[in-house]
């Protein structure tokens, strides 16, 4: 168990797992550092690599694909804070919804499109390589660069006092809409490009194949402390948590001699995260002022 | 009141609008489509008691999620929380000895069932009042583990012979069917009718309903008034995780007779539907429970002719344009008023 843990192949496995989990996050972090909460990742996630998969099977390019992934997930950004921001709708309820409308939404239009409920047809796959796989490579310069951007930049200096401050935002003839909409934006194009490695990888969409990615995504945010780069961080520590539940369901490890049920191995990375949760939540940082008060 | 109906009327207007986008896109023509959902389901006694015994989960799953939000709290764990419910009545039915009679059975698997959902219920409140922990996130994480650990045990344990369904429960815990057209409709509505009626009271008519929405709509203002705003909502979430494993009763006792694998799955998600289309109103919920077991039997009564996803998806769409609706009718009442 140790020693296929202790591989090359195991570090690039995790950093393909890690990839959406941190493209959510980051995503996560500039709409909440706006001061809206999302916790709609889940469905950026999802339309995301339906898009991908259905534009990268139509026209056989695996970067048509990842456009196509980037600008749903703008798309699914945008209707979150059309509703949440400029109708003044419940935060938590519009993200939920979203999340319950992506999953029966790709299934649905599955069914118009291919007559088929499970997968889409196959679409150019990235495959197993890590370097010459655009996603990886840019989500690797996003988690350097988002944070950067929210620290020393312009941009970011508004989208930190949007959250905390809107009225000193108002001021200075700033509208905290627009922040929060461009903040929303950037997110969703990044967590919809998450989504397009999901599909892209594996070279098809399967439902439900994000399966809870975005909620992880949202609790390592708040553990975190709101802090991008951080964040990030804590997405890598969950990518190996499921990288091991993986590896402990093809190898079957024992415990003084009782072998690791198949059926617990998935829940690893559900149950470090409660715990994470437990130990962290409210103790790192305290949240953006004026998060989910509009 | 009046506001409520307004909002309610402003979601079923859009959730109808897009539906019938839907349809055409899916290439139907929706008049035709809407007409046969509802002749197809109001004609057949099989179709109308299918509604009526998937109204008896949704209305204690609605249940468990509107109580939550009247104290503020979003209680996303009702799948993990019936999942135990439906384990643990389960258990404890094929448990009894077989001669138990009904008297002493029936109450001991109900008591289960609620018992193990009020238990997952109470961890997610004691974790968010003590620690912090926001309630969506941990609910659904407590609802990945509660079903892998449920199957687990199943696998281990329960399931008989290869199949995913484990020993029946002796004859003394099956609650009787009503016997309408074969539908799997059962005694357990009692328990919905109940529970619509002991929460009305609960909330109206006593200090801790009082307290319980003081807590939902100022927290603040609930403890400067001496409320403890932390015990209200751990209390909150036990009996909203109970109602929620109470829903087992219906499935276990009055259908499947034992436990399966995914049994209830789904149901979950329609509670938190029928909470907020009922305006987090017991009545208004058992109303909203209805209406959506109706749409769930429904979409199925077309399922030949547009994707059964689609009531799926009316479901997200239902809860969007609550969500739209409340605010916007709120201020064109303000308006109205000025």
């Amino acid at each position: 168990m140790i020693e296929s843990i202790l591989t090359l192949a195991f570090v690039t496995q995790v950093i393909r797992i890690a990839v959406p989990y941190v493209l959510a996050a980051l995503c996560g972090s500039l709409t909440e550092r706006a001061g809206v909460i999302d916790l709609a990742l889940e469905a950026k996630l999802t339309v995301g690599a339906f898009a991908a998969a259905v534009i990268g099977h139509a026209t056989d390019s695996g970067t048509a694909g990842l456009v196509a992934g980037v600008a749903a997930g703008m798309l699914v950004a945008a209707v979150q804070i059309g509703c949440a921001v400029w109708l003044e709708a419940d935060q938590v309820i519009v993200g939920i919804a979203l999340n319950i409308l992506a999953l029966a939404g790709t299934r649905f239009f599955m069914q118009v499109i291919y007559q088929e409920g499970a997968n889409t047809p196959p679409a150019p796959a990235y495959g197993d390589a890590v370097l010459t796989n655009p996603i990886i490579v840019g989500a690797m310069l996003a988690a350097i660069l988002v944070p950067l951007a929210v620290r020393h930049t312009r941009w970011g200096l508004r989208l930190r006092a949007v959250g905390d401050r809107p009225d000193a935002l108002v001021a200075v003839g700033v509208s905290p809409r627009y922040v929060r909409l461009w903040a929303a934006l950037i997110g969703g194009a990044l967590c919809g490009a998450g989504g397009a490695q999901l599909s892209l990888a594996v070279g098809g969409f399967s439902a439900d194949m994000t399966s809870g990615r975005g909620y992880f995504a949202v609790a390592m945010v708040i553990i975190a402390g709101w802090r991008p780069a951080l964040a990030a961080a804590c997405c890598v520590a969950v990518a190996i948590s499921h990288a091991i539940g993986i590896q402990m369901q093809l190898l079957h490890p024992t415990i003084a001699g009782h072998r690791i049920p198949t059926e617990l191995a998935p829940l690893l990375p559900y149950l470090l995260t409660v715990v994470a949760l437990v130990i962290f939540s409210g103790k790192t940082r305290k949240p953006p002022t004026s998060l989910g008060k509009l | 009141m009046k506001r409520e109906l307004h909002t309610v009327a402003f979601a079923l207007l859009v959730t109808i609008a897009v539906g019938s986008l839907l349809m055409m896109i899916a290439g139907k023509q929706p008049g035709h489509i809407w007409l046969q959902m509802i002749t197809r389901t109001w004609s057949s006694s099989y179709a109308m008691g299918d509604v009526l015994y998937k109204a008896t989960a949704i209305v204690l799953t609605g249940l468990s999620v509107s109580i939550a939000l009247d104290a503020g709290l979003f209680n996303l764990g009702v799948e993990g929380q019936l999942t135990a419910g439906v384990l643990a009545c389960a258990v404890v039915g094929a448990a009894l000895p077989a001669g138990t009679p009904a008297i002493v059975a029936i109450p001991l698997c109900t008591l289960a069932a609620a018992g193990a959902g009020g238990l997952i219920g109470g961890v997610i409140g004691v974790l968010r009042v003590t620690r912090d922990a926001h309630e969506v996130i941990t609910s659904f994480m407590f609802n990945a583990i509660v079903v892998g650990i449920s199957l687990w045990i199943g696998n281990a344990v329960l399931f008989q012979n290869g199949t995913t369904t484990g020993p029946a429960i002796v004859p003394g815990a099956e609650l009787p069917q009503l016997g309408i057209g074969g539908s799997s409709a059962n005694v357990s509505v009692a328990f919905a009718i109940g529970a619509v009626v002991a929460i009305g009271l609960l909330r109206t008519r006593t200090t801790w309903g009082h307290a319980l929405r003081a807590v939902g709509r100022d927290p603040a203002a609930a403890r400067a008034v001496g409320i403890s705003v932390g015990r209200v909502q751990i209390v909150v979430m036990i009996g909203a995780g109970a109602l929620a494993g109470l829903a087992a009763t219906n499935f276990v006792l009055g259908h499947k007779h034992a436990f399966e694998d995914g049994l209830g799955r789904g149901v979950g998600l329609l509670g938190v539907s029928a909470a907020l289309l009922g305006r987090l109103h017991p009545i208004g919920v058992a109303i909203a429970a209805l209406g959506l077991g109706f749409l769930s039997s429904a979409g199925l009564a077309v399922g030949d002719q547009v994707p059964k996803e689609l009531t799926e998806m009316l479901q997200g769409v239902l809860l969007l344009s609550i969500a739209i609706a409340v605010p916007l009718i709120r201020r064109a009442s303000v308006e109205v008023r000025a």
